[in-house]
Parts: structure tokens; sequence; C-alpha cells
């Protein structure tokens, strides 16, 4: 009687397991084909690339190559100072990560943990600041910069950068200063930490996620800027950033794809790696972020 | 402090400057500055080309962000489903479609759609039909980029917080006998709400801001500006034909439908009793 209650049991979980296999095979199966669709622009990149200059133009596209060379990426490693503005890109989007992080840190702690007059203002304000079009801005922006005699340097892009970033960081960590219990804070200064202890060895490792979560975006989009590297570095090469290389190769009427591809993987590699060193965190940061 | 003031001063300026006639003379300091009231944006509103910009561009961004965030929970709910060999795949893919930067984002796509040595044409066997000559196969060639580049946003953070949604909870309907729709409708909607309400709040402002993408796809908007969207609209305007004091006042004006729309937002936010 009891065997057979079992029994029964697991043919029911078996005829289950049957059906639902289907379902899970099929959802396999399109996950990798949509994965394949997504990955295939960067595949064309990489592959065009390393393209000989023929293939490319040739109007019988290939999926792949029989000859790879490395012409492309000689043009572009080729062209003046390109090393230069590769570590110009890495100065400005690293100093923009480290300085917006930090404050980011501190003023969403202050406007989660602290109640003050403005407080809804403030946030609201921040939400408004990620809506300026930021193309229009940079109008203003410039006349601010030359009158701050900042045109030409390198700080001319990370300020703006950092301004521009801080309301979604600051926006997004809202979420995770939230989350740390306020027990905790009391706990800690029962124990007789101090208040600057607190924010340092308590709340900034459990914080650490979500600021590696809004690195990622101030990263990139301090890395991707064109509009203010064209706009602010007018006449000293010497401190221009990737982009503005990128587009030395991309004519309209007659663009010079293997040079742009090659630039484009170079470009998009150093993101790239920075992504996949966070990821594990950003998905738990993403997670964390939007649980208050 | 200095860092709002950087942030604050430029949008006071340039809501100061949509007040003056502000053309290349006054840059270079050879004519001052006349004030104008709201004389740009009598110019602006009786411009018919501005009212066609504005209507593409919220068609654009909706568009987007329907897309979006359509493929995005789609495809989080996906992930949700299948084994882990599978789920990395997609999440490298996506994740890789993110890191892109914009401008080469833009340059690949137009290469895969390229008319002569673009692969696409190939595979569908439209010789060389060209995608960005028609105002709207234009505009579904920058949509498409916009969705690939921005969906992993989406698709990330849902899958984060569908897995964060306690085994207990879900385990605890099933016992009830909850069947898959009402897990979804009572137990998962709710609890992914606040995170739905973040990611369409950040589409709604990232889609209906999009510029590099339209900018270098379009090669600057298109065939005689078919293809401008507000932004664009508004850069061109000062940058191209100097107007300074035209394209700031089309900036104030986008600042305040974003504004707009974010409000609203809130507003019902609040009345369903979620507080900010």
């Amino acid at each position: 009687m009891y065997g057979n209650v079992v029994q029964a049991g697991r043919g029911v979980r078996g005829v289950r397991r049957f059906v639902r296999r289907p379902w899970r095979l099929a959802a396999e199966v399109s996950a990798l084909l949509i994965a394949a669709v997504v990955a295939f622009p960067l595949y064309w990149m990489v592959l065009s690339a390393f393209k000989p200059a023929g293939e490319i133009e040739s109007t019988e596209p290939r999926p792949w190559t029989s000859a790879p060379s490395l012409d492309s990426f000689r043009r572009v490693f080729g062209q003046q100072e390109f090393g230069r503005y590769f570590l110009n890109s890495l100065v400005v989007a690293c100093s923009v990560v480290i300085v917006s992080a930090l404050i980011a840190f501190l003023a969403a702690t202050a406007v989660t943990r602290f109640r003050f007059r403005f407080r809804t203002t403030l946030l609201i304000m921040f939400l408004m600041a990620q809506m300026v079009p930021v193309e229009a801005l940079t109008i203003p922006l410039f006349f601010l910069m030359r009158d701050f005699g900042q045109l030409n340097t390198l700080g001319a892009l990370i300020l703006p950068h950092i301004a521009f970033s801080l309301p979604f960081a600051i926006w997004m960590l809202r979420g995770f200063v939230k989350a740390v219990p306020e027990a905790l804070e009391e706990a800690a200064y029962i124990d007789g930490a101090s208040r600057s202890r607190f924010l340092w060895q308590i709340l900034f490792p459990l914080v650490f996620p979500g600021l590696v979560a809004t690195s990622v975006f101030s990263f990139i989009s301090a890395w991707n800027d064109f509009l203010f590297a064209k706009s602010f570095i007018i006449s000293d090469t010497s401190q221009s950033t990737l982009p503005m290389a990128l587009l030395v190769f991309y004519k309209p009427d007659d663009p010079d794809w293997g040079g742009v591809m090659a630039a484009s993987t170079v470009m998009t590699i150093p993101v790239l790696v920075f992504f996949v060193l966070v990821q594990r965190r950003l998905v738990s940061g993403l997670g964390g972020a939007v649980k208050d | 402090m200095v860092l709002g003031g950087l942030l604050l001063y430029p949008i006071y300026q340039l809501g100061l400057i949509s007040f003056f006639h502000y053309t290349q003379a006054q840059v270079s300091g050879g004519q001052p500055a006349t004030f104008e009231g709201f004389g740009n944006y009598r110019e602006i509103f009786s411009d018919a080309q501005f009212w066609q910009v504005l209507l593409a561009t919220v068609v654009f961004a909706a568009a987007c962000v329907v897309s979006t965030l359509s493929v995005g929970c789609a495809l989080a709910v996906l992930l949700t489903r299948v084994r882990a060999l599978p789920r990395l795949a997609l999440m490298l893919a996506a994740l890789g479609a993110w890191a892109t930067p914009a401008v080469t984002g833009s340059t690949v796509w137009l290469l895969l759609f390229d008319p002569d040595f673009g692969p696409v044409n190939r595979m569908l066997g439209l010789g060389d039909h060209s995608w960005t000559y028609g105002r709207l196969s234009a505009f579904l060639l920058v949509l498409l980029e916009v969705v690939w580049c921005s969906f992993p946003f989406v698709m990330v953070t849902v899958y984060a917080g569908i897995r964060a949604v306690p085994a207990e909870v879900l385990e605890a309907a099933e016992l009830d006998g909850a069947s898959q729709l009402r897990v979804w409708r009572s137990v998962l909607a709710p609890m992914l709400r606040p995170i739905l309400v973040v990611v369409t709040i950040q589409s709604v402002i990232w889609d209906f801001k999009v510029f590099t993408q339209i900018y270098v796809m379009t090669n600057g908007g298109g065939i005689a500006g078919q293809n401008l969207t507000l932004n664009v609209y508004a850069y061109q305007q000062a940058f191209a034909s100097s107007q300074y004091s035209l394209g700031s006042a089309i900036g104030i004006v986008m600042l305040l439908i974003l504004l707009a729309v974010t409000l609203v937002y809130l507003r019902l936010l609040r009345r369903q009793g979620e507080e900010l």
C-alpha cells in the first residue's frame, strides 16, 4: 500500500518531468540562439578588424576569414600617438570612477540616513539632473571651462563627467544604503565606534557591490564620451581621447571599415575586461539597488 | 557642492541663453547679447519642423522604451528557466552588447546593414537596399541598435530582482495551490514593481535623449533632417548653424517634457502609497 503510493508519486513526477523537459529544452535552445544573435555584431566587429582590406569591401561577405591580418590594427596604432589617446581615456575614466564613487557614497548616505529640509526636493533634483540633455549643456559648459582656463586639459573632461555621473550614482546607491539595517548603525555606536569609523569600516564594505554597479555606469559614460572631448579639447591634440581617434577613420562617404573596426575593437576591449571583472558583483549589485 | 554648482550653473545659463539672441557674433564678443524674452521660444513653436521633430522624438522614444522593456523582461524570465550554461552564454553576450561604446555600436551596426558589404542584406536577400535612405527604415535601424545596447540593463536588473525573491515565498504560493499565472500576477509582479519603476524611468530618460546613435548612424539627422530627434536638433541648431540661443531653448523644452513625464510618474507612485 505504502509502496504503491510512493510508486504513484514517482510516476506522476516522472510524467511531469517529461512534460516539462521539452519546454526547458526549447527555452535553452532559444536562449543560446538569442545569445548568438546578440553577440553577432561584436563577432562581426572583431572579424572585420582582422580581415584583409580586400575582403571587407567584398560584395560577398563571409562569416570567416581565410587570411587574418593585422593590417588594420597596424594602421590604427600607427596613427599619431594612439597610445597616448588610450592613456588619456584611461586617466579620465579612472579618475571619474574613483572620485564619483567616493562622493556618491557620502551623498547617498547623507540623503538616506539624515532627514533634513529639502531632502525630497534634493532627490527630485538628482532625478531631474539626469534628464538634462548633455548636448545642450555643452554650450554653457564651454564658456565655463574657458573662464576656468580648463580648455584643452583633461580636467575639462573629468569635471563635467563627475558632475553628470553623480546623480545616477547617488540615485542607485540610495537603495544599498537603505538596505543596511539601522540597528547595525546603533549597535556600532553603542560599541563605541565613531561616525567616520562606522562609515568607512562598516557601511563602506556593505555597500561595495552597489558601488561597483554604479562605477560601471560612470566608467562607460566617461569612456564613451565623444561630445565633451570634441568640444573642450580644441587645439591641443596631445590631450585627445579615444573616440576622437576612432572618428579619424570614419568618414560618412568613404569609411575605412577595417580601421574603424580595429579601433572599435581596441576601444571596446577595456570595457569588456572591466565588465567581466565585475560581472558577479554587478548582478548582485543591481538586485540590491532596487530592493528599496 | 562645487559639483552641484557645476551642474546647476550650466542649467541656469542654458535657461539664460535661451532668452537671449545669441549667435556667433555674441560668442566672439563682437556684439552684445540682446535680451529677447520669449522670442526664441516663439520662433521654435512657430517652426513646423520643430513640431515634426517633437512628434518623431516622442514616437521613437516610446517605441524604444517599449521594445527595450519587453525584450529585457522576456529574456530575464527566460534566464530563470534555463540551466547554467545557456544562462552564462546569454549573460555574457548581453554584457558584451552593454559594454560596447555607443560610437562603436553605431558603426558596427552600420557595417552590418551596409548595402554593399553588410551581411544582413545578403542573408535576407535584399540586394543593395539602403537602410538609411528611407525615414522609417533608418529609424528602425537606430531602434534596433538602441534596443541591442540597452536591453541588457533591463535584463540583468530584472533577473537580479527575480532572483532576490525569496524561494520560501514561491514555495508557499505553490503549496497554497497557486497556478503559474497567479504566482506571476499576485506574487512576483508586486515584488518586482520597484525594480520595474526604476528601469522604466531610466529607459524613458535614456531613450528620449538618444544622441550618438542618431548622430553617427544617420549622419547627423538623416537626409534633409528626416531622422532628427529633439536632442540632435538642438545640437545642430547650436553648433551647426550657430544659433546657440535656439539650441538652448530646445534643450529647455526637452528638459521640461522629461520633467513632466517623471513628475506624473512619481505622483502616480506616491498615490499608490510608495515612498520616494
